[in-house]
């Protein structure tokens, strides 16, 4: 926020933003220098964007039908599903949306993985991505809780357990976090106002998330540093935005069918059955986006350490400036690193594969050599990678690129030849 | 753009045939075509008014269906019967009211409003009734089973003498498609056992598809709203979709970056 040189052209206008420079905000928004070569990979922090706004809106609506007491909860969304007007529509919505904004964030950190976004100077905006990575598997969490199905009741039993491994306070903790002694009515009622409490927190970093990035601009696909405005970059509005929203009306595409055709695939059937504390279900198994990382927590034999395990492979992404020690950002670059990426992301598809399979046998193994791997790629490929990798020279702006060597510049310079003509 | 599209389909599909792995038993199902799957699927009036028929007759003797109302028999969407027809299917059923100005409980002929009848008072009941097995809900049946529609219209055929080396204790039948094969209710349906008034044959595998799409209709009662929404909400945002990409392009085009 850089450029404070803006005035407003009416009177009225000066006159407010002298007082409150709001105006100053929204040119500021609007003229924000933009690399030219971002690729579809960088609409997602919109997207992402239109998942939390349509998530509030969708769940305050929820709200003020749904009926956060164990024995109502079931009721109650079963009349959202049939009596409220539309109440199906909002519901698939908000369900499917979680689902959405999942697969939206998870596209999202792999960008940034494969484009190296999270390097200096933009560790603050990374790590405010990995807290509100964290709010929002809570909130998912929660929210699967609140229909009080079977999976629900069997989830939130599994996770609060966790907390037990704690030595010597976790059966404290656990019947704390419980507000008794099993999961039961006060389980519920806490869940449902973390649960509507949580987005807005999200909200509050997400504004920070942005603002932090507004600081030092995107990066881009070619990972170098460019001069701001140049002719490298773009104004936001309408370039940014009309893409975004191209983007983001793909993306509604197949969140549609998914809300209107097949509503129900992303769920657990069992969820439909009203939970029964005296009935545990064959297979517990967290919603997909949780899968890796319940893969992880079973792979290791001892409760503790799984715990520990799983929780260090998210909190290991807050390190991830400092264990990569390359200074080369983008991929592009790193012949060596594109091949690891593309091995972390089969590991981390197959972690989430085994995640929903029982934990026996072929797959019990595989989620330990997956989840060793994951470790592996962090601590040790990382860091070493930085210092053995041969890279391949950058070039010096991102017209460059464009013009120069990439896949664009036939069709380019097809362009400017029937110009000429 | 392409490997973009490429990746992000990649991705859908791996999502997709993830979901499925969580039904971690294959089994192979009765297959059937079912009139409500697909872009436009709708329920068949006929088997939804039929299906109700075979419920009411057979199932509802041990199934509640506490979920559903008799006024939803006449909504659009639904088995379609006429306002006056449900007032009579309503009043056909005894409803427990109260307790009136004497403070006594009593009983009155239902009305549209009512929740369908329960078979028995309350879970124990049920299960002090059917040999401690408790005979499940029916409103969300179809979506609280794995294998859906397939699985509840197999399982009503999939009564079997059980193969050699299996013993069954006194009350407990071999069913194909059952989980464990091992189920404790008793082939609830038999050639002719109910009597169609619109002259359809009651054939075992007729009831049964007949029971299992009002089932369907019953845990989705507003399908047809949503395919009817869905499709024009998707084809609405594939024209929006391509009129904004040419805009796109045309914005774009005043520099020299492809997008």
């Amino acid at each position: 926020m850089s450029d404070h040189n803006y005035t407003p052209e009416t009177k009225i206008g000066k006159w407010f933003n002298d007082r409150l420079p709001l105006l100053t905000l929204a040119n500021h928004l609007t003229d924000y220098p933009t690399p030219k070569n971002l690729n579809y990979w960088w609409t997602f922090g919109g997207i992402l964007t239109f998942c939390l706004i349509t998530q509030i809106v969708t769940g305050l609506t929820l709200a003020m039908h749904y009926i956060a007491h164990a024995d109502m909860a079931f009721e109650s969304v079963e009349h959202i599903m049939r009596d409220v007007n539309y109440g199906w529509l909002i519901r698939y919505i908000h369900a499917n949306g979680a689902s959405m904004f999942f697969l939206a964030v998870y596209i999202h950190i792999f960008r940034s993985l494969f484009y190296g976004s999270y390097k200096s100077p933009r560790e603050i905006i990374w790590i405010i991505g990995i807290i509100i990575y964290l709010l929002m598997m809570a909130a998912a969490f929660m929210g699967y809780v609140l229909p009080w199905g079977q999976m629900s009741f069997w989830g939130a039993t599994v996770i609060t357990n966790l907390f037990s491994a704690i030595p010597l306070v976790g059966e404290g903790i656990v019947t704390w976090l419980w507000g008794g002694y099993s999961v039961d009515n006060p389980t519920l009622t806490r869940f449902f106002t973390l649960h509507y409490l949580i987005p807005f927190l999200i909200l509050g970093l997400v504004v920070l998330h942005i603002w932090a990035l507004h600081v030092p601009g995107n990066n881009n696909p070619v990972g170098i540093d460019i001069k701001k405005p140049s002719k490298d970059t773009v104004p936001f509005h309408p370039y940014i935005v009309i893409k975004d929203g191209f983007a983001l009306l793909m993306f509604m595409i197949v969140f549609a069918f998914f809300v209107f055709y097949t509503p129900n695939i992303l769920g657990h059937a069992d969820n439909y059955i009203e939970a029964d504390p005296l009935v545990t279900p064959a297979h517990i198994v967290p919603e997909w986006y949780l899968l890796p990382f319940y893969a992880i927590l079973r792979s290791v034999p001892d409760k503790l350490l799984g715990v520990v395990a799983m929780l260090s492979a998210i909190l290991i992404l807050a390190a991830l400036p400092w264990l990569d020690t390359s200074k080369i950002r983008s991929a592009v670059f790193r012949p060596l690193y594109r091949q690891f990426y593309w091995i972390l992301v089969a590991d981390v598809l197959i972690l989430g594969y085994v995640g929903a399979m029982p934990a026996e046998g072929l797959y019990l193994l595989i989620a330990r050599v997956a989840t060793a791997y994951y470790f592996l790629h962090f601590l040790v490929i990382l860091p070493f990678l930085g210092f053995r990798e041969k890279t391949i020279p950058l070039p010096l702006s991102i017209t460059d690129p464009v013009l120069g060597g990439s896949p664009n510049f036939a069709t380019a310079k097809n362009k400017e030849e029937s110009v000429i003509k | 753009m392409k490997i973009f599209c490429k990746i992000f389909t990649a991705i859908i599909i791996v999502l997709i045939s993830l979901s499925n792995s969580y039904a971690a038993e294959k089994v192979n199902y009765l297959k059937t075509n079912w009139s409500f799957k697909g872009l436009f699927g709708k329920f068949d009036r006929g088997a939804l008014q039929r299906g109700y028929q075979v419920y009411t007759e057979v199932c509802s003797s041990c199934h509640s269906m506490k979920y559903l109302s008799y006024r939803n028999l006449s909504e659009q969407g639904g088995p379609e019967f006429t306002v006056a027809q449900a007032k009579v299917i309503a009043a056909s059923f005894e409803v427990k009211d109260g307790p009136n100005a004497d403070g006594e409980m009593f009983t009155r002929p239902g009305k549209l409003s009512d929740k369908f009848v329960m078979p028995y008072e309350n879970i124990k009941a049920a299960q002090a009734a059917n040999g401690g097995a408790y005979p499940p809900d029916m409103s969300v049946l179809v979506k609280a089973r794995g294998g859906g529609v397939d699985y509840i219209y197999s399982l009503l055929q999939g009564y079997d003498d059980p193969p050699v080396g299996i013993t069954l204790d006194e009350g407990v039948y071999y069913n194909k498609y059952m989980y464990g094969n091992k189920i404790k209710m008793a082939s609830p349906l038999s050639d002719g056992l109910v009597e169609y008034s619109d002259g359809t044959i009651a054939t075992v595998e007729q009831m049964s598809k007949d029971v299992t799409t009002f089932l369907m209709w019953a845990a989705e009662p507003h399908l047809e709203a949503r395919h009817q929404m869905g499709f024009k909400a998707i084809v609405y945002l594939i024209i929006l979709t391509i009129l904004v990409y040419f805009s796109m392009k045309k914005i774009w085009s005043r520099i020299e970056t492809e997008v």
